[in-house]
């Protein structure tokens, strides 16, 4: 254990632009065009195996000025095994596209429509690519820095105060 | 409890001869004392508020002391519908659809901050206040309403529900 970031950063010199390892946590930030192969690695090869994704969220770092500006974070887990390995990748906002992991882990699909609903990030290849927790008619997405906390648009419209009511 | 109620009946005279009683009173109160004391509820729990809707609803505080205590799953056999917890803009139409559903004569309670004006949830998933979707009866203001202040709610709803014109 502790050396899960090492082993990945030697299979993919490339690919892997970062790592960090901290009392155990280890966290690897990799290139988006390699996420796909290096997710089937990481689920297949028996040093890793990680045969559960337990979560997948996006970060906005509007506020912290981050070059690009969103990041994707996966956080992997190992049964067997039991090791975590956290992935990130960069998400440029002009080109917000990731490639779906729900072919490998399909715990992947919820996380993946509230990631596109809250931040506007898009998961190519997403089996059902709809909103999950906000109405289909909704503007914009929740989340990002930029949306204005206190902006209202609700789907049903005010209805008009009458006098006897 | 249901001092107009009582005022009523009691207002009412209770005429006597050999042949056996009777009641005298006008139609519409005895309709009102009559509706509010049989009030079937449709609760439509979203929220923790829930929790305390049970309490009072369960022997400890017992709505049914005032006639409140059949709740009906659908909004068909309802009279009054009980809001009870945070209402998303992704519920609203359902709330909408609820109310829609139910037979008159209806009423509506807001059962806790969240429905009465969106609480501290003052943000793009919640509505500020049901009353922006469909028209409301009773307030019952509480993070969640204590039992007492629900009795104390339903008790109003039963006044306004005595004191209306009663539509037949």
């Amino acid at each position: 254990m502790g050396n899960l970031h090492i082993q990945l950063k030697e299979r993919f010199p490339d690919a892997v632009l970062e790592t960090h390892a901290h009392k155990g946590d280890e966290t690897a930030l990799v290139k988006r065009e390699s996420l796909l192969a290096i997710a089937q690695l990481l689920k297949t090869d028996p040093l890793f195996d990680m045969n559960v994704l337990m979560d997948l969220a996006g970060v906005d770092g509007l506020d912290l000025k981050w070059k690009p500006r969103f990041q994707v974070v996966y956080h992997f887990y190992s049964l067997a095994l039991n090791h975590r390995l956290r992935l990130k990748v960069a998400v440029e906002e002009k080109d917000a596209v990731v490639p779906t992991l729900t072919g490998l882990w399909p715990s992947a699909n919820w996380f993946e429509r509230e990631v596109w609903d809250m931040f506007g990030i898009r998961f190519e290849g997403h089996p059902d690519p709809r909103r999950i927790l906000m109405y289909e008619q909704f503007q914009g997405h929740a989340l990002r820095k930029d949306y204005p906390w206190n902006k209202r648009q609700p789907l049903i419209q005010a209805k008009a105060v009458t006098s006897d009511q | 409890m249901g001092e107009k109620g009582f005022k009523v009946m009691t207002q009412n005279s209770i005429q006597s001869n050999e042949s056996g009683g009777y009641l005298t009173s006008r139609l519409n109160d005895m309709i009102g004392w009559a509706r509010k004391y049989s009030i079937f509820q449709y609760p439509f729990v979203t929220a923790c508020c829930g929790m305390e809707y049970m309490s009072t609803a369960c022997s400890h505080y017992d709505v049914d002391r005032f006639g409140a205590g059949l709740p009906r799953f659908s909004p068909r056999q309802s009279d009054v519908l009980f809001v009870v917890g945070t209402i998303s803009h992704k519920m609203a139409p359902v709330l909408k659809q609820i109310y829609d559903q139910m037979a008159d004569p209806k009423w509506v309670v807001a059962f806790g901050v969240c429905t009465c004006t969106g609480g501290f949830y003052d943000n793009y998933a919640t509505v500020q206040g049901i009353d922006t979707v469909i028209p409301v009866d009773v307030y019952i203001p509480g993070c969640p309403p204590r039992p007492e202040n629900v009795l104390d709610g339903l008790m109003k709803l039963q006044e306004k529900i005595q004191g209306q014109k009663q539509e037949v």
